[in-house]
């Protein structure tokens, strides 16, 4: 069992949770990710690790509550337990020593994975241009973290409620035309948000590099579920990724891999169970 | 005088088509007049031909002499010596290939149902038994136990035994490995996995789940933790697939997708939230035992149409014959010497149908088995809506990658000797994780012959 030692309701529809393991806060490393499972009747889930604290012991996953499952570990509160919290799962993003400067992009809830990205490249003397894109004002996270590990923070909702309008293709665009010079881009967000990302990308041959999570099982290489087609070849999310190259990935194809299970998921989201009010076991 | 019937005392079975839409145990289990009537079949030759064919060495005669007098408990104490999994491979062992195929009677008329007998003694023994399992003495030493399938239960096991203080790391959230992923409810109940899981731990096995060694903790770090030695029964849970065009379609699964959807998540029971394809027509593409699986649960799912494909005939199949014949009685179609050399999908990217060509036997290859080759414009299509690739596995890497001086071979099985010892020193390995994909009972005999070198070498060491 894994305690919840801190919960935090980041906007409406976005929660953060820190949760006691040590022996994954001991090797957690930016880019892996975790797989949870609330209770012996729930799904295991993957989550991108958003933090980690060696000294306390402690992994911070920030997630939206979207499905049956994260719906349910939104149930559980401080001092509660997850039953099964598993990790560090994948392989950690690499960071170019290199590198001199790097754009980061975030959309919606991937800027909680986006945040630490910039943080371990800030921490590796890299400057880092980050563009945060939202929905609207509502639903902003983690403003004041990204602005304390970035060179330069553009805010972007797709109805200019806060900072800028318009979407995060737009703003990376103009910065490549005003001149600046990235050695990567790095984008996690909607896997549209994605492919947009690397096509504008493209034509400059810039890096770019993405964080993909697809439906999966376990996490270790064992299920195929997780299955991406890279430069052409079937690769497994789960061990060989999450990080590929955003200019080989099919993104067509993992948009259509996401969907199949969600007939059912949307016969989950209208029964909600009206004795226990969405807890599975009152 | 032996009772001389030619034919076992058949096995109450749930009709197949009843069977065929539950997912509780087929095969029902002897009563003790018929467990008693089968041993007396049993001639208790003096040199036990049936022993050698056993790979864990259970005495055989001497428990079924044990069943023939009504003294089930003295068999299942006769079985416990050299087995610490007797339920499981009473039910899962491919009896007619080891103990049962040497069986003199077996020459003429049927062998005598020794994995009946075992299975019926398991549970005699659960339902009736009294004697509480003893902790014994620990020794002092500590031993690391990496996967809590068949291999690493019984090296721990036999290890706990001794004396040795046993940790088994597994990463799934349950203990069991393929027992509980792999291997349905019907053929084996669950609970009897967690009831042989539970003896362990009373003999002071501690078992820690949501580990996966590698990423967690290395094997160079078990040693600076104290361990003294290693056993790695990782298995082999790399699914293959064809590499064929549509592959990646939404409806392919790998059986191991689909088995753990099913039997480790429980897709098949209300109140879980594991979601898994509703499938009206399923091929499953392959001839194991986890094809054979993988049918009959489609089937149970409530397929109306379940193939399976197969490139070579009914004699080379792999599959334990019970299982096949079971399927059969359920069923489940088979087009045998056939192989999928396309999946076709729809306009949402869906599976609509395999196309498959037939093949013919040719000269035996490396294998033994004759050669199946394609029949020249021989493609026909089956409409189905799900396909299940149940084409073999392979060891995972993430242990060898990620251990230091841990040889693997060009298939990625660890290199170990015929006493378990890997290319790392206080490292051992078997089951699945040496051999490649092989049966739980093999698994088990490698894990037992572990348990005995890793005693000798932590002996020599003091």
């Amino acid at each position: 069992m894994y305690q919840i030692l801190r919960k935090r309701a980041l906007n409406s529809t976005v929660t953060l949770m820190e949760v006691q393991a040590p022996h994954i806060a001991k090797k957690a490393k930016a880019g892996q990710f975790i797989i949870f499972r609330v209770d012996e009747q729930g799904e295991r889930v993957p989550l991108t690790i958003a933090d980690y604290d060696r000294e306390k012991g402690t992994v911070t996953i920030i997630f939206q509550i979207v499905g049956a499952s994260t719906k349910l570990l939104n149930t559980l509160e401080e001092g509660d337990s997850i039953l099964d919290f598993v990790g560090p799962l994948g392989v950690a993003t690499h960071i170019d020593p290199d590198a001199k400067r790097v754009c980061v992009i975030g959309g919606g809830v991937g800027n909680a994975i986006a945040y630490p990205q910039a943080k371990a490249l800030h921490n590796a003397g890299i400057a880092v241009d980050m563009i945060a894109g939202f929905r609207n004002k509502d639903i902003v996270i983690l403003e004041d973290e990204m602005r304390a590990v970035t060179d330069n923070l553009y805010m972007m909702t797709d109805d200019g409620s806060y900072g800028e309008k318009g979407v995060v293709t737009k703003k990376l665009q103009e910065l490549i035309d005003a001149g600046n010079q990235y050695d990567e881009v790095i984008a996690i967000g909607p896997v549209i948000m994605m492919k947009f990302v690397a096509e504008t990308t493209r034509p400059y041959g810039i890096k770019t590099l993405v964080s993909l999570n697809p439906i999966m099982v376990d996490g270790t290489g064992m299920c195929g579920g997780c299955r991406v087609k890279v430069g052409g070849e079937t690769k497994f999310a789960c061990v060989d990724g999450p990080d590929f190259d955003g200019h080989q990935v099919d993104f067509d194809e993992l948009m259509k891999r996401n969907t199949f299970y969600k007939e059912r998921e949307a016969q989950d989201r209208e029964h909600v169970c009206r004795l226990t009010g969405g807890k599975r076991n009152g | 005088m032996a009772n001389m019937a030619l034919k076992k005392v058949p096995m109450p079975e749930q009709d197949p088509n009843v069977r065929n839409r539950n997912f509780e145990e087929v095969a029902q289990g002897y009563t003790e007049e018929m467990a008693v009537e089968e041993a007396t079949r049993c001639l208790n030759c003096k040199n036990k031909p049936c022993v050698s064919g056993c790979p864990v060495n259970v005495h055989i005669p001497e428990f079924i002499a044990k069943v023939a007098a009504r003294d089930f408990a003295g068999a299942y104490a006769e079985i416990a010596l050299t087995n610490s999994l007797p339920a499981i491979c009473g039910r899962v062992c491919p009896q007619e290939n080891q103990c049962e195929g040497k069986c003199v009677r077996g020459i003429k008329g049927e062998p005598v149902g020794i994995g009946r007998l075992e299975r019926f003694v398991a549970d005699w023994q659960m339902a009736n038994g009294t004697s509480k399992v003893e902790k014994p003495a620990s020794n002092g030493h500590k031993v690391a136990v990496v996967g809590a399938g068949p291999a690493g239960l019984t090296c721990a096991g036999d290890l706990a035994k001794m004396g040795y203080e046993v940790t088994v790391f597994e990463a799934f959230h349950a203990a069991g490995g393929v027992l509980i992923y792999g291997i349905p409810e019907f053929r084996l109940p669950k609970d009897i996995v967690a009831k042989e899981v539970g003896t362990l731990k009373e003999m002071g096995v501690k078992i820690e789940t949501d580990m996966v060694i590698g990423k967690v903790d290395s094997v160079d770090e078990l040693f600076e933790q104290g361990y003294e030695a290693v056993f790695i029964g990782s298995g082999a849970g790399l699914p293959s697939f064809m590499h064929i065009e549509g592959e990646d379609l939404l409806g392919v699964y790998s059986a191991n997708e689909y088995l753990t959807r099913i039997n480790l998540m429980k897709a098949y029971r209300d109140g879980y939230d594991t979601p898994i394809a509703k499938s009206k027509a399923v091929a499953v593409v392959g001839g194991g035992n986890v094809a054979m699986d993988a049918a009959r649960c489609a089937k149970r799912m409530g397929a109306e149409t379940v193939y399976i494909v197969y490139r070579r005939s009914m004699d080379e199949l792999p599959a334990r014959a019970e299982e096949v014949h079971h399927a059969k009685e359920e069923g489940i179609i088979f087009k045998l010497l056939n192989n999928p050399v396309k999946i076709l999908g729809d306009e949402n990217g869906r599976v609509c149908a395999i196309e498959c060509i037939e093949m013919e036997l040719g000269e035996p290859d490396a294998s033994g088995r004759r050669r199946p080759l394609p029949k020249e414009g021989s493609n026909f299509t089956l409409d189905v809506d799900t396909v299940i690739m149940a084409i073999g596995t392979s060891p995972n890497p993430l242990i060898r990658s990620t251990t230091t001086g841990l040889e693997a071979n060009k298939h990625g099985c660890l290199v170990a000797d015929e006493k378990g010892a890997t290319t790392k020193e206080g490292v051992f390995a078997g089951g699945d994780a040496v051999t490649g994909a092989a049966t739980v009972i093999l698994a088990m005999g490698a894990g037992k012959t572990a348990a005995q070198s890793i005693d000798e070498y932590i002996k020599s060491k003091q």
